[in-house]
């Protein structure tokens, strides 16, 4: 039954925004938030049953995501408040009633046991995104929203070829009910090598794309640079984090079914790829926006690459899910607060932060330490376990280079953050936010950059159990 | 029936070709249209049953795939008024020869995997290539609304493999997918009608501001 709740709350309150006043439907939005986050802590203290004869369950890799999904959602949805209120927004009626339909989605794709379900939750964040991104007077927003829809839907219809290949590998009797995840990995020696092998190419194509790993990233910077900033933070943060769910759930029946010497090769030099093109372009960058999206293609990398080693970097791989979308919560979050106020996110234009707008500017400090994966942010022990899982697991050379291209990363973003931070503001007149506003924008991304400093601090034992537990569905183990 | 399935695979492959040929945007939009009505037909024809799954999924297809959506995409060139020409990156010849390629590549992976014990072997070929001429028709045409055609065929190949899988498939997850199909394909033609008023062309070639 919570589980139901779970998705059927938010698509209620989808529903009803539509007919509400602007000033309702922001305090639903936030009602809706607070009683998901209040579900899902239900889920954690009593655990669920199955729901709906097997298609629904909360197992451990699906808890990962759906506690990020729910923490990070409840963030920006109080950060939403502030923003619909702001004279600068950018948001039509529908945007609180998409917010939520993704919300809904995206806890379909995170408790979804069927393989098929999972397809439909993934493809509906995809389209509920898609009205938040588009700004009807603007041709690059127009722009942005058009390649994110192309490239994502063919992304998602390949995935959607993956799956059926998958039901096509899996023999019609004795090898358990068709799609179902938990059926597939008990049976997975039955699976047909060749169909699974070919299913799983099309699955890493098509949530490769949607989570935005190199060669498949192109909508990313284009995307995350238009859309308003709190758009992007959900997207960077809880929509990459459930295209990887569905990567790592093929994954995890293609381990089963012994199928590593295939799967761990390609999932390795997709992230590779990704961190490799993430630091090219993030040297040099002059969009701070466009620079957080290739770091988003950068930390996908390493997640793609956690899960292809395997052993303890499968581990810091999913501890890597919460790190990276929280965080991704707080920098876009205040870069939202930049452009809001300056007009625009060319670092060029932006200096002296921490004068004109101080708590933004601390913000961003602090969001260019945790995300680069600097001690003691929660993001250093996850990259950690990752590198340290490379060199354990027989992979010197690549946890070697991984090291570089972290190190490089470091100096590419600190050096447009530095000087959008301390160098001297421009005497033109900024537009000084109003007052009241400053808490509703910075309490939010305050309170997850908190949560991503516990995480590298401390790690709850519940939790350390759950990604203990995931981690060995995906082949690896606690380190 | 098993002649009667041929032919429709057969038609099937015809309307992919049809596309890919074609010069004028509203004539891609009626041969997409006219997929649709045979991807309906389809599965009662297949499975030689006509159950109430087989229907309601024949129905459901027929409506969004062979009524709403081509008229939704008519009222969309029609009201942006864009002009009736595919322009695409290619010429038509090469796409043709292209497409050609594209079957024999279809046959050929058939081929070298495992039997599914599907009811007609041309069905997964079939499938195939029409995955592979939506690909071409996205990439090469640089018209917004002839790349959501594209989109539109991508679908419908990947549709028809899915039938190789219907009886094990719940029709929940038939309806979840024709849903999502046709949503993503409204939004997609709001947004290439905003696309056109703001460009005054459809021409997505011409979306190149954000560039690294």
């Amino acid at each position: 039954m919570t589980l139901l709740a779970l998705i059927l709350v938010p698509a209620a309150a989808a529903l009803a925004a539509w007919w509400l006043s602007p000033a309702a439907r922001s305090r639903l939005l936030l009602v809706a938030a607070a009683g998901h986050a209040a579900l899902t802590a239900l889920l954690w203290s009593r655990g669920s049953t199955v729901t709906l004869g097997g298609w629904l369950a909360a197992d451990s890799l699906g808890m990962v995501v759906l506690t990020l999904v729910t923490v990070l959602f409840l963030a920006v949805s109080h950060y939403a408040v502030g923003y619909l209120a702001h004279p600068e927004a950018r948001a039509g009626r529908a945007f609180v009633s998409c917010m939520l339909a993704f919300l809904a989605a995206a806890t379909l794709v995170a408790t979804s046991q069927h393989l098929a379900l999972l397809w439909i939750g993934m493809e509906t964040t995809t389209l509920a995104v898609a009205p938040l991104v588009l700004d009807r007077s603007d041709r690059r927003s127009l722009e942005a929203v058009w390649k994110y829809l192309v490239l994502s839907s063919v992304g998602v219809a390949f995935a959607l070829l993956g799956v059926f290949l998958l039901a096509t590998a899996q023999p019609s009797a004795g090898a358990g009910r068709p799609l179902i995840i938990s059926d597939m990995m008990a049976h997975a020696r039955k699976l047909d090598a060749a169909w699974l092998r070919m299913a799983f190419v099309f699955v890493a194509v098509g949530f490769g794309t949607k989570m935005g790993l190199a060669p498949m990233h192109s909508w990313k910077p284009d995307t995350y640079g238009q859309a308003p900033g709190l758009v992007a933070g959900l997207m960077a943060g809880a929509l990459t984090s459930c295209a990887f769910l569905g990567l790592s759930r093929v994954s995890a029946i293609a381990f089963a079914a012994g199928q590593d010497a295939f799967v761990r090769p390609v999932l390795i030099v997709l992230g590779v790829v990704s961190l490799v093109i993430a630091t090219a372009f993030i040297v040099g960058q002059r969009d701070v926006r466009r620079l957080l999206a290739y770091s988003s293609v950068e930390h996908m990398g390493l997640l793609a690459l956690g899960i292809g080693i395997g052993g303890g970097a499968a581990y810091g791989s999913l501890l890597h899910v919460l790190n990276n979308g929280l965080i991704k919560g707080v920098t876009f979050l205040a870069v939202g607060n930049v452009v809001l106020a300056h007009g625009t996110s060319a670092s060029s234009e932006v200096r002296g932060l921490l004068r004109t707008t101080p708590a933004t500017g601390a913000l961003l400090i602090i969001g260019l330490f945790a995300v680069t994966g600097a001690p003691p942010f929660g993001l250093f022990i996850s990259e950690f376990a990752i590198v340290r899982g490379a060199f354990a697991e027989n992979h010197p050379w690549i946890g070697g280079i991984v090291l570089l291209l972290l190190a490089t990363i470091f100096v590419g973003i600190a050096a447009m953050i530095l000087e959008m931070v301390y160098g001297e503001p421009d005497p033109a007149p900024v537009r000084a936010p109003r007052s009241g506003e400053r808490t509703w924008f910075s309490v939010a991304p305050a309170a997850l950059a908190c949560l991503v400093l516990m995480l590298g601090l401390y790690i709850p034992a519940p939790l350390a159990e759950v990604l203990s537990r995931a981690a060995v569905l995906l082949g690896g183990h606690a380190p | 029936m098993d002649s009667l399935t041929q032919l429709l695979l057969f038609l099937v492959v015809l309307t992919d070709f049809a596309v890919l040929g074609t010069s004028r945007v509203s004539a891609c939009i009626r041969a997409a249209a006219f997929q649709g009505l045979l991807l309906g037909v389809l599965p009662p024809v297949l499975h030689a049953s006509a159950s109430l799954h087989n229907l309601a999924l024949a129905a459901g297809t027929i409506a969004v795939k062979a009524i709403v959506l081509p008229a939704f995409l008519r009222w969309a060139i029609r009201e942006a008024t864009i002009r009736r020409e595919v322009e695409p990156l290619i010429g038509y010849l090469t796409s043709l020869l292209l497409g050609v390629a594209g079957l024999a590549l279809a046959f050929a992976v058939t081929s070298v995997l495992p039997s599914t014990g599907a009811s007609s072997d041309l069905l997964i070929p079939a499938a195939l290539v029409t995955v592979i001429i939506g690909l071409i028709v996205l990439i090469t045409r640089t018209k917004a609304v002839t790349q959501v055609v594209g989109y539109l065929m991508l679908e419908n190949g990947i549709y028809m493999f899915g039938l190789t899988q219907a009886e094990r498939v719940p029709w929940l997850v038939e309806i979840g997918v024709l849903l999502d199909v046709f949503v993503g394909v409204f939004i997609m033609g709001i947004v290439v009608f905003h696309i056109n008023r703001e460009f005054d062309s459809m021409s997505s070639a011409r979306l190149t501001d954000l560039r690294e």
